[in-house]
């Protein structure tokens, strides 16, 4: 039996806060999206069901109260993987790249060996977590083009005008979804050996 | 031993952390209400307006955007204080500032120089369009009258604005109605307002959300407490600048 001390303190806080503050956005965000549904339309029947139409006030309310604590908690984590040395576990580097696809069919079993873990974590794992950081960039600097396209009017620009910048914002929510779904089912099929090191922190060989 | 037990303390601060994380979220739901929003949810909406009055510069502009084509309707997004009959021909607004109080038909606001932007006016729904406008600019309009200030010559600081029948109400600070791109306009998309646009004049202020841009002014008045707003009685952002 080895011990192993996979996840600090602070990564876990990070981690679980971040849980929180991603689903109120999502949430609060979807009560927004509902009042001009420009990319899909959810029927007003289905909207009513999920009890999020004429809930506009309340969206922007939640949204630009819980952007405060979750950009904040993004940063400290940022801060805490640059400083901490941490960054080198996710950090995908060439060889990682190459590694995505064996290491995705490995686990959709369509191929008996994947290539060996390189630290914490795979190269899909890798690739992943080194994209969820960037996307969480993405969404606040989209999120405050879309806020603020008077006084950051520059950023709105660049980013290709407000309605596109809403736009992206929109897909990166998805790409969040879409993240949180396969880290799910991957965290449910490596078992609570791997599940335990994200709440205590340590894991057992 | 010793890992059973760090395990099950984290297992706690989770716990803790699951219905501490329920707990406030019900609490600022089902608490109490600042003018229909939650109260945590009001402090956020007045502490994200301090903050961006110090980040931010009163005097920086909407982007200019392409003038959209002559006489395109711009979208009209619902009808508030537009319902009730009005005669255009007689048509008066009433400025009320300190003891004065003016009647002015609207030949008094062609008489001060045409201002026109194109920019995008944003819906706090989400849309936005490129709209071109044009009017008397409001620092301009209150220069022409000598309107707003008190008996020591400062401004006060907020204009309230009303539909005539009285049925949508904004309030504006007076740093944002002075801004270069705020209009008491007649015009959008070069022609004459229509009727659902807020004929025969009505502001726009392209660095709030629409929800400001009052269609159809029929009263203007000036204080130095916050007059009503409809919208913000509604749970929304009172300032909602952009």
């Amino acid at each position: 039996m080895k011990f192993i001390e996979k996840h600090s303190r602070i990564l876990r806080i990070c981690h679980w806060f971040n849980f929180f503050f991603l689903f109120l956005m999502i949430w609060s965000g979807i009560l927004i999206y509902w009042a001009h549904q420009a990319y899909i339309v959810v029927p007003e029947n289905v909207a009513e069901q999920l009890g999020i139409d004429h809930r506009l006030a309340e969206g922007m309310g939640w949204h630009f109260f819980i952007m405060w604590p979750f950009a904040l908690n993004g940063i400290v984590y940022v801060v805490y993987l640059a400083l901490s040395g941490d960054w080198k576990f996710l950090f995908p580097d060439r060889q990682s790249f190459r590694e995505v696809i064996p290491v995705v069919l490995h686990d959709l079993k369509l191929r008996s060996h994947a290539p060996p873990i390189r630290g914490k974590y795979n190269a899909a794992q890798r690739v992943a977590y080194f994209m969820v950081i960037l996307m969480g960039l993405g969404s606040l600097l989209t999120g405050l083009a879309i806020y603020k396209p008077v006084q950051v009017g520059w950023l709105t620009a660049l980013l290709g005008g407000y309605p596109f910048a809403r736009f992206l914002h929109f897909i990166l929510m998805l790409g969040f979804v879409f993240f949180f779904i396969i880290h799910v089912i991957q965290v449910l099929r490596a078992g609570w050996n791997n599940l335990r090191s994200m709440i205590a922190g340590y894991e057992i060989e | 031993m010793r890992l059973n037990k760090r395990l099950l303390i984290s297992l706690i601060v989770g716990l803790v952390l699951v219905v501490g994380f329920f707990t406030t979220f019900n609490y600022i739901q089902k608490g109490p209400k600042i003018d229909g929003a939650p109260s945590a949810l009001r402090h956020s909406f007045m502490w994200n307006e301090k903050v961006w009055s110090i980040l931010s510069s009163a005097r920086r502009m909407s982007v200019k955007k392409p003038k959209p084509p002559k006489g395109k309707a711009p979208r009209v997004n619902g009808m508030l204080g537009l319902e009730s009959p009005v005669d255009l021909k007689n048509y008066v607004v009433t400025v009320e500032s300190g003891n004065k109080e003016l009647k002015l038909p609207l030949g008094m606001f062609h008489l001060i120089s045409k201002s026109s932007y194109s920019t995008d006016f944003r819906c706090i729904e989400g849309w936005s369009e490129e709209t071109h406008y044009a009017g008397a600019r409001f620092s301009d309009f209150m220069k022409y009258y000598d309107l707003g200030k008190k008996a020591d010559g400062t401004y006060y600081q907020y204009v309230g604005l009303e539909t005539p029948d009285g049925k949508y109400y904004v309030s504006i600070d007076m740093e944002s109605m002075m801004h270069e791109q705020t209009v008491l306009a007649y015009e959008m998309n070069e022609a004459p307002l229509s009727l659902e646009n807020g004929a025969p004049i009505r502001l726009i202020i392209p660095i709030k959300y629409g929800i400001k841009s009052l269609k159809r002014i029929g009263r203007i008045f000036f204080s130095d407490s916050r007059p009503p707003d409809y919208w913000a009685e509604r749970g929304y952002d009172w300032y909602s600048g952009l």
